[in-house]
């Protein structure tokens, strides 16, 4: 098996997991955004690593023959970052609504906030 | 023309009316316009499923472009019968949403608030109508994302951290769905649906398949509330506003149900998902442990719409129970009680959304002898509350009636036995809100509260009767179960 070769995966899998990880383990709600922002690149650059070739360029035709590097991924990932930034942008937005209703983006403090009513 | 484009319609009619809402600027306008569209959208399904049911499975390629290629929508026996219950809700929430919107949304927010029902709508019924597994992300993150703003325009300031939550437990379920659907593409070099069915079938073996497997099943388990990852479900049903609770309790878990159908059944194939990954293992135990204790949880709550939204979970997990048994019966079950359990629920929420209009609050102790004031109401409330429970003459009797057939099919005695005991637990807590609100006198202190005007009981009537029409004409909702569930397991034509 070639490990090396298949770094990339390496670092998708390193990238999804920190990500991951900081989504669970953080309790301020824009840290928790920016582990979620984490979680999904790394599944932008899984797809872009899938559409890969070895020596490949970029699909435009000629009449040389050559490899060409697969362009869905790259396009269907374009339409996955577009989704992505919606995402953030609609969970930083609620970020600010938290922080105006409670003072506060702690997961903690929202939780006292919302025990002491 | 237009019938040739009608899968097209059904989607992009919704998707392209929304920004007008936005443009038209005023909470009324923009309500008459969305009102028109979910009708439009609810006629479409009805003719797609005529069209389905004469003709067979309706395919329409998007731009012209030949289906593994190009997007292919895809309308068989099953996605028209999904179509139409969602659109059949979506038409009788809009027409409610204009009164309760006024009361519980902001002036200058409720043309947004169209906008954003629309584009739900589109995103939940382009989820069930496309073929192309890379479509269905987008779409549901479509639906997903207005959503979440939706449930963030509650007047409870806990309305927001309800749509965070839920939209960090929702991002991640469609992530691991688009990790998934990257595998098997890699796998397979193909998106559409049907050709993934076919390039899959000599694959059973791969390591990469079965991970794409396991991260689409634990995906879209989150995005229906499968139990255990049914966290972001109570909060979010609980604080949204009234229409939202109804529409989002009535079809968005239904149409994760529904893609959970199709990629075990359609793509994967039952071989694969229930003979080499044995997924049936997980859910069953899932659903028993659900059905228990989410309905055990449901009794001890004093709010009556977290106590719905547990009751969903609950009956959610009925539909997987069904998908778990892997036969014809067990299908069936599972697709009438999608198709049932939405008119429940709609109704339910309907209802209390009613009693929110006239005294602000759903909690137990302020509803009490609400009946006397509001008897229309509670009148639509008991007889979906008799349908939930599952009493003999209502939708809810013939989904649990053919759930424990197919239990017994299989022999599984305790599993019948459970869903008694369960169906008993359901009176237990509904039985709460009918005794507060018929049996307990209205406390001096509180104003006097008339009926419900017209524009509130009247949708939530609609869905009450149909509860009661379906449990007694029951040849529709069977027959068209029935073939779907038979095709779906590939026995059918």
């Amino acid at each position: 098996m070639n490990w090396v070769g298949l770094y990339n995966y390496w670092i998708v899998i390193f990238l999804m997991m920190t990500g991951f990880y900081i989504v669970v383990s953080q309790g301020n709600l824009v840290k928790k955004l920016v582990g979620l922002n984490l979680f999904q690149t790394s599944v932008f650059i899984q797809y872009i690593s899938m559409g890969k070739m070895p020596g490949g360029t970029a699909p435009i035709e000629s009449s040389a023959p050559a490899v060409y590097s697969n362009p869905l991924p790259h396009v269907l990932i374009l339409t996955a970052i577009v989704v992505g930034v919606a995402t953030t942008a609609l969970g930083l937005a609620l970020a600010v609504r938290i922080k105006q209703a409670y003072g506060t983006v702690e997961e903690d403090r929202i939780r006292e906030e919302d025990r002491n009513v | 023309m237009i019938a040739a484009n009608l899968p097209a319609l059904q989607v992009v009619l919704p998707l392209l009316s929304a920004p007008l809402c936005v443009l038209l600027g005023r909470g009324r306008a923009a309500w008459l316009l969305a009102t028109v569209v979910s009708w439009l959208a609810l006629a479409i399904a009805a003719a797609l499923l005529r069209q389905v049911l004469a003709q067979g499975a309706v395919h329409y390629a998007f731009g012209d472009w030949a289906a593994p290629w190009g997007i292919e929508y895809v309308v068989d026996g099953t996605a028209a019968f999904v179509l139409l219950i969602v659109a059949g809700i979506a038409a009788t929430v809009f027409p409610y949403s204009l009164l309760s919107v006024e009361k519980e949304v902001d002036p200058e927010r409720q043309a947004l608030f169209y906008a954003a029902m629309l584009l739900c709508l589109a995103g939940l019924l382009g989820i069930v109508i496309t073929g192309d597994a890379f479509n269905l992300f987008v779409l549901l993150e479509i639906s997903a994302l207005s959503t979440y703003t939706l449930v963030s325009l509650g007047q409870d300031r806990r309305a927001l951290t309800a749509a965070y939550q839920y939209l960090i437990l929702g991002t991640i379920g469609a992530t691991f769905i688009l990790i998934g659907v990257g595998l098997l593409y890699m796998l397979t070099g193909t998106l559409n649906m049907a050709d993934l069915a076919e390039r899959i079938e000599g694959l059973h073996q791969s390591r990469t398949l079965q991970t794409a497997f396991a991260f689409l099943v634990v995906g879209i388990g989150l995005k229906l509330a499968l139990f255990p990852m049914h966290l972001w479900l109570p909060n979010a049903y609980t604080y949204a506003p009234s229409a939202v609770s109804a529409l989002l309790s009535a079809t968005a878990t239904k149409v994760a149900v529904y893609v959970l159908l199709r990629f075990l059944f359609t793509i994967f194939g039952t071989w694969f998902s229930f003979s080499d990954m044995n997924v049936d293992w997980i859910l069953i135990p899932l659903a028993l442990v659900a059905t228990f204790s989410m309905s055990l949880v449901a009794i001890f709550q004093n709010n009556v719409k977290r106590m719905l939204a547990y009751s969903s979970v609950a009956q959610v997990a009925y539909m997987t129970l069904g998908i778990g048994i892997v036969t014809v019966t067990g299908l069936t079950a599972a697709l009438l009680h999608l198709f049932n359990h939405a008119l429940i629920k709609g109704a339910l929420f309907l209802a209390l959304g009613a009693v929110f209009y006239r005294i602000g609050s759903v909690q137990l102790d302020r509803m009490q002898g609400i009946a006397r004031e509001m008897p229309w109401t509670m009148a639509a409330f008991v007889l979906a509350a008799l349908s939930l429970i599952g009493v003999p003459m209502t939708v809810g009797f013939v989904s649990k009636w053919y759930l424990i057939l197919a239990a017994l099919e299989k022999g599984w005695w305790l599993v019948v036995v459970l869903i008694l005991i369960t169906s008993l637990m359901a009176v237990v807590y509904l039985w709460r809100v009918i005794e507060a609100a018929y049996f307990r006198p209205r406390p001096a202190d509180r104003e006097a509260v008339s009926e419900a005007p017209w524009g509130l009981l009247l949708p939530t009537w609609v869905l009450a009767l149909a509860n009661l029409y379906l449990g007694i004409d029951t040849d529709l909702s069977v027959g068209v179960a029935g073939e779907a569930a038979q095709r779906l397991m590939g026995l059918g034509p």
